[in-house]
């Protein structure tokens, strides 16, 4: 590659903040038009990415790598099909988040977009590193924008909410980082050399205990991240108060850090550990699942309950995950995707709301549709779209997992099927009590129906649904290739290559024309 | 016709895109014409298709048609294909003629609505997920159809969504099928687990070829059972349907009558092979049936709403259809699934004809004496009826008794009796309907009566047309009494039904009594219903009174809805809520407040050794790096 297409990518983002700085903080046109068309310009450089990518290559691709900070810290991305769709959901989301912010931020808009464009460059660099400590730089660089995000513009609770969210994220990340050092040094030790880039390390053989432990440091910092029960209280918090493009990108794209953190990292490399715990995994997942469900029944505001519904979500795409064959691996990046889309549209309809009626609480609604037909039928698309309806993308990144997590385990499937039931249920229900019966409010009568600004943040949005949910081999088609191998890879981990005679926790796996790295 | 037949789901998918699109831009009279021509094209090009199946002698069934691969996903995969063969031909001509009539008779039910556009981009949209459903040639684009039209049901029945019954009927509907579909969604994962596809001819093979046989058959197709107890109203996810009827009446007539709820028996006679396999799933089918039928048709001897009286009846006569297919008689179930579909959405659009002409009304306590002045819609009314009670010669009488007769002849005796007594009841409560409706004294309100007036041509004749195929739809199935050859309904489909599932043949003269207790059972049914709303009005008080529990108990419809929210829904919502402030909010979160609580308690004590916050948080972190290297290293 001539071009560093992926540095742009997530580096652009950036300048464009550091510019900011410069630009008058009163003129909110000019403001939104110059974060605008910079991250439509991202955009329109990751579909380069999409056009340009090889469907058949497995490994990854538009990869730069250079020295960084030594100790096998390098400054290593590239794109692989795991990764590819996370980074367009990202770049694809940014300009509808700051659109749909257009009349909700009042005050301090510079700021503002300041961070969210930071939020989408620590974010983009998450999904691009190969490196294990850029990903960690980068992991806790996301962190901080989402915290102003919230603290700032954040309702009443905003304080607490990011206390909670912050405890949570960096409990799990410092054990993280200690990880991440343990496995450089331990690779050190086996060959002589750092290196900290994932597809060495996942050659890596460690002893049982060392995985356990190492897993364990990893997988928290993800679980909570996902969030997996039971560490799942944080969310509905941050998203009750974050304003509603935080909100949106929280759940589109924040929680699938988690999630694609077990795919890249936490499995490949100890994928024994793994193995170990994945009866408690699964099972916390199938609590997930039914959990975050039943609890979406009761919520009273609208935001919780579409947060409890991603812990339920997340809890399937969890499951797909620890299927660990290649129907679930897929199916739960489809799912990603698609709660991405789903969940996110919910954020966007909730924010509509909130800005005719300045509450989310459901009582305080009804008959919504009869007021508001346009946005009526976008708010039930998403809902269906997100109960998993066929023709929708959620039916196949649903049956897909399903598919997975059956062929692994016919009992979990059959759990995991309440989320059929459980989905319609409260997404129904809330859009019946919101939506539908009579006018029980008189403000509701006041309110005017969508914007052309809201139709086109929401119209994209709709149209992807359609589209994966018809064509989903457009997506898939990319991924097949990278899932396969990495299914191949953690299956076929029983050829162990011991390295060294002499009693050590580290020995390596190798095929047979591979070297050690040098 | 054979490259043809794929397109018939799509005039109506056209239609329906451009409803929803452009709706509000298109004059009331264009939207008519759209929405009726798109589902007349998809009926000629069913017939031209039901047409080639005669020219194409010798040519393996089914047709097939590949558009492109949808889903690959390592072994998972699905394509966008279609299917023809005579069972697909008997649905798609029932659902496009029947859709066809009930579109035109809409134009003049809905002609006063606010809502026509979305209306008729609904029922266009719901034509296409129906016909989806009947031609798919694998079952997970089948399951598009099968949810497509569970949509289009919930968006339908909640079609006056200002109404709060009408947005908890359609909320109630979905999620009930919902409980069926995750049933059927395990059953699909089944057969795509281990045939590799859920292509029909890849299912039937493997199952001809002994890879699914025995117990692993019988779970697979109970657990498909279950997505059909939801969608076609069986025991125990039947108590959506009676809901159902908030919405508007043609919608009744074509969706929760004539269409969609026959989707589940579709499903069952398209899988026989694989239920025919299964010992004992068959006598599930039967026995959830016969007992839907009566159970439903008790329900139906009380209610006055006459809506509701035309649902309980469709439970029960979709109880019918399964109890055929569940004795192996998968012939004379979707016959009557055919038959069914023209008398039953004749009874419920001469029932919208009725609720028309009195404004609404739908209670029949309320009408009574309506014969004259409705003289065009008291004739197509009375076909219907009778038609349903199975009196001979009319087409209900025929593919009844054919399910019955091969209960019958496979020994299942009880089941056989189940259905005569269904089919008294069936008698009874449909003339206890015209009677209390057309004939006796009128109980109108001055205010109803004020506006009074048949309904216009643009519904009747619809009536008309329904009820001609309600008296002559039966002659294309005739008892074997009159010959090997007599029943072309059966021979047609024969190419589709595995012959080992078929029954085996009686005696002439144990056939002939069966006929007559058929017969026998109508005309008692008739004369009871003749007795106790005509000749001596004040009988079923009388008997009321003198049974009253077991007349309330009918009259409240079992309080099965009453036992579901007291013992499902409510447990769970209150369970939920304590689990949530219970553990949710006092367990995780006390936890998290605690520690933090805790973590300042410490920090307090610890406090001279506090010289700022960076230097905390780097020295906490360094020291917890250094203590975890510290244990794995050395």
């Amino acid at each position: 590659m001539s071009m560093p297409l992926l540095s742009l990518i997530t580096f652009l983002p950036l300048a464009a903040a550091v510019l900011l700085i410069f630009f008058p903080k009163d003129r909110k046109r000019l403001l939104y038009g110059f974060a605008l068309g910079v991250t439509v310009a991202v955009f329109a450089a990751s579909l380069i990415l999409y056009f340009g990518f090889d469907s058949a290559a497995a490994g990854p691709q538009f990869v730069e790598r250079t020295a960084w900070l030594g100790f096998g810290i390098q400054y290593h991305v590239g794109v692989d099909g795991i990764s590819l769709f996370l980074v367009l959901l990202t770049t694809f989301l940014l300009p509808l988040v700051l659109l749909s912010s257009w009349s909700y931020i009042r005050e301090r808009i510079k700021e503002y977009l300041i961070f969210m464009l930071l939020l989408e460059t620590g974010i983009l660099g998450v999904f691009l590193s190969l490196n294990l400590f850029l990903f960690y730089v980068f992991w806790e660089a996301a962190l901080i924008p989402m915290y102003f995000l919230i603290g700032i513009w954040g309702g009443k609770r905003r304080v607490y909410a990011t206390m909670k969210f912050v405890l949570f994220t960096m409990a799990g990340s410092l054990l993280m980082l200690a990880a991440i050092f343990t496995l450089s040094s331990l690779f050190f030790k086996a060959t002589g050399t750092y290196s900290l880039n994932v597809f060495d390390q996942a050659r890596m053989v460690l002893n049982p205990r060392l995985q356990t432990w190492l897993f364990l440091a990893f997988g928290l910092a993800f679980a909570i991240k996902v969030p997996m029960f039971p560490f799942h209280t944080w969310l509905p918090d941050a998203h009750v108060e974050a304003p509603t493009g935080a909100s949106i990108l929280l759940a589109a794209v924040l929680l699938k850090m988690g999630s694609y953190g077990f795919l890249r990292f936490a499995i490949p490399l100890f994928p024994d550990a793994v193995e170990r715990f994945l009866p408690v995994l699964s099972v916390l997942c199938l609590i997930g699942i039914i959990y975050g469900g039943l609890m979406a029944l009761i919520q009273k505001d609208i935001k919780s309950l579409v947060a409890y519904s991603s812990v339920s979500h997340m809890g399937l795409v969890m499951l797909a995950v620890f299927s660990l064959n290649v129907e679930g691996t897929l199916g739960a990046i489809y799912q990603m995707l698609n709660h991405g889309l789903s969940t996110g549209a919910l954020f966007l309809a909730v924010g509509i709301l909130y800005e005719r009626a300045h509450t989310r609480l459901i009582r305080d609604f009804g008959g919504v549709s009869k007021q508001m037909p346009v946005f009526s039928a976008f708010f039930l698309i998403a809902v269906l779209s997100s109960a998993g309806l066929p023709g929708l993308n959620g039916f196949i990144g649903e049956i897909t997992c399903l598919y997975g997590v059956f062929a692994a385990n016919k009992v979990y499937a059959a759990l995991a099927v309440t989320t059929l039931i459980l989905g319609a249920a409260y997404l129904l229900w809330m859009f019946q009590r919101v939506m539908q019966g009579p006018v029980t409010n008189e403000k509701i009568l006041s309110f005017p129906d969508m914007s052309w600004r809201e139709i086109a943040c929401f119209a994209p949005i709709v149209v992807l649904m359609f589209w994966m949910g018809i064509a989903p081999r457009a997506f898939t088609g990319k991924m097949d290739a990278s899932v396969t191998a990495y299914v191949h890879r953690i299956k076929g981990r029983e050829r162990v290559f011991v390295q060294k005679a002499v009693p050590s926790p580290v020995s390596f796996r190798l095929d047979a024309e591979e070297r050690l790295p040098r | 016709m054979r490259d043809l037949f794929w397109l018939i789901p799509f005039p109506p998918a056209a239609s329906a895109l451009a409803l929803i699109l452009f709706g509000r831009f298109l004059s009331r009279k264009w939207v008519t014409i759209q929405a009726c021509g798109s589902v007349l094209v998809s009926f000629l090009l069913s017939i031209f298709s039901f047409a080639g199946l005669f020219g194409s002698a010798g040519e393996s069934l089914p047709w097939i048609k590949i558009l492109s691969p949808w889903i690959k996903a390592g072994a998972f995969g699905a394509d966008f294909g279609f299917q023809f063969d005579p069972l697909s031909a008997v649905m798609v001509l029932v659902v496009t003629g029947v859709g066809l009539l009930i579109h035109v008779y809409s134009v003049g039910y809905m002609a006063h609505d606010k809502g026509y556009t979305r209306y008729f981009a609904y029922l266009n949209l719901f034509m296409f997920a129906m016909l989806l459903l009947v031609l798919a040639s694998n079952m997970v684009l089948m399951f598009v159809g099968w949810e497509g039209v569970g949509l289009c049901s919930y968006l339908l029945i909640g079609f006056w969504f200002e109404r709060k019954s009408a947005s908890a009927a359609g909320k109630k509907a979905f999620i009930v099928n919902r409980i069926g579909d995750a049933g059927f969604l395990l059953g699909l994962l089944f057969l795509l687990t281990i045939v590799g596809s859920s292509d029909f001819t890849a299912i039937n093979g493997a199952v001809r070829g002994g890879t699914i046989g025995g117990g692993l058959a019988t779970l697979i197709a109970l657990l498909l059972f279950v997505g059909a107890t939801g969608k076609s109203a069986q025991i125990p996810l039947y108590i959506w349907l009676p809901d159902a009827m908030e919405g508007p009446t043609p919608v009744s007539a074509l969706i929760h009558a004539a269409t969609m709820v026959t989707a589940g028996v579709y499903m069952v006679a398209r899988l026989n092979v694989l239920f025919g396999a299964s010992g004992s799933a068959g006598d599930v089918v039967a026995i959830i049936g016969a007992a839907t039928a009566v159970f439903a048709a008790t329900m139906a001897l009380t209610q006055n709403d006459i809506k509701r009286v035309l649902a309980y009846s469709t439970i029960s006569q979709l109880g019918y259809m399964f109890l055929g297919c569940g004795v192996g008689a998968y012939a004379a179930g979707v016959f009557h699934l055919a038959t069914h579909a023209f008398f039953k959405s004749l009874l419920f659009l001469s029932a919208g004809s009725v609720i028309h002409a009195l404004s609404g009304e739908q209670d029949m306590r309320k009408m009574g004496g309506l014969r004259k002045y409705l003289p065009r819609t008291y004739p197509p009314f009375l076909v219907g009826a009778i038609a349903i009670s199975g009196v001979p010669f009319l087409s209900g009488f025929f593919s009844k008794d054919a399910i019955l007769t091969s209960a019958f002849a496979q020994g299942k005796t009880i089941l056989w009796a189940l259905g005569l007594a269904g089919a008294i009841m069936t008698a009874f409560y449909m003339f206890r309907l015209i009677f209390m409706t057309f004939h006796g004294p009128e109980r109108i309100s001055e205010e109803a009566k004020s506006h009074l007036h048949e309904s216009p041509k643009v519904m009747t004749v619809p009536l008309a047309i329904l009820a001609v195929f309600s008296i002559i739809a039966g002659y294309v199935g005739l008892p074997a009494i009159l010959g090997e050859k007599a029943d072309l309904f059966r021979r047609f489909l024969a190419p589709v039904i595995s012959p080992a599932a078929e029954a085996r043949a009686l005696s002439i003269g144990a056939e002939g009594l069966l006929i007559l207790a058929s017969a026998g059972a109508a005309f008692l049914g008739i004369f009871v219903a003749y007795l106790f709303y005509i000749r001596s009005p004040h009988l079923p008080q009388a008997l009321a009174d003198r049974l009253p529990f077991v007349h309330k108990l009918l009259y409240n419809k079992y309080y099965v809805d009453e036992a579901v929210g007291a013992v499902v829904i409510r447990p769970l919502i209150r369970g939920s809520d304590l689990v949530y402030s219970g553990f949710d909010l006092k367990v995780i979160d006390g936890a998290i407040n605690g520690s933090a609580a805790a973590a300042g308690f410490f920090g307090k004590a610890l406090s001279f050794l506090q010289t700022g916050f960076v230097k905390d948080y780097a020295f906490a972190f360094l020291l917890g790096v250094a203590l975890i290297l510290g244990v794995f290293l050395f």
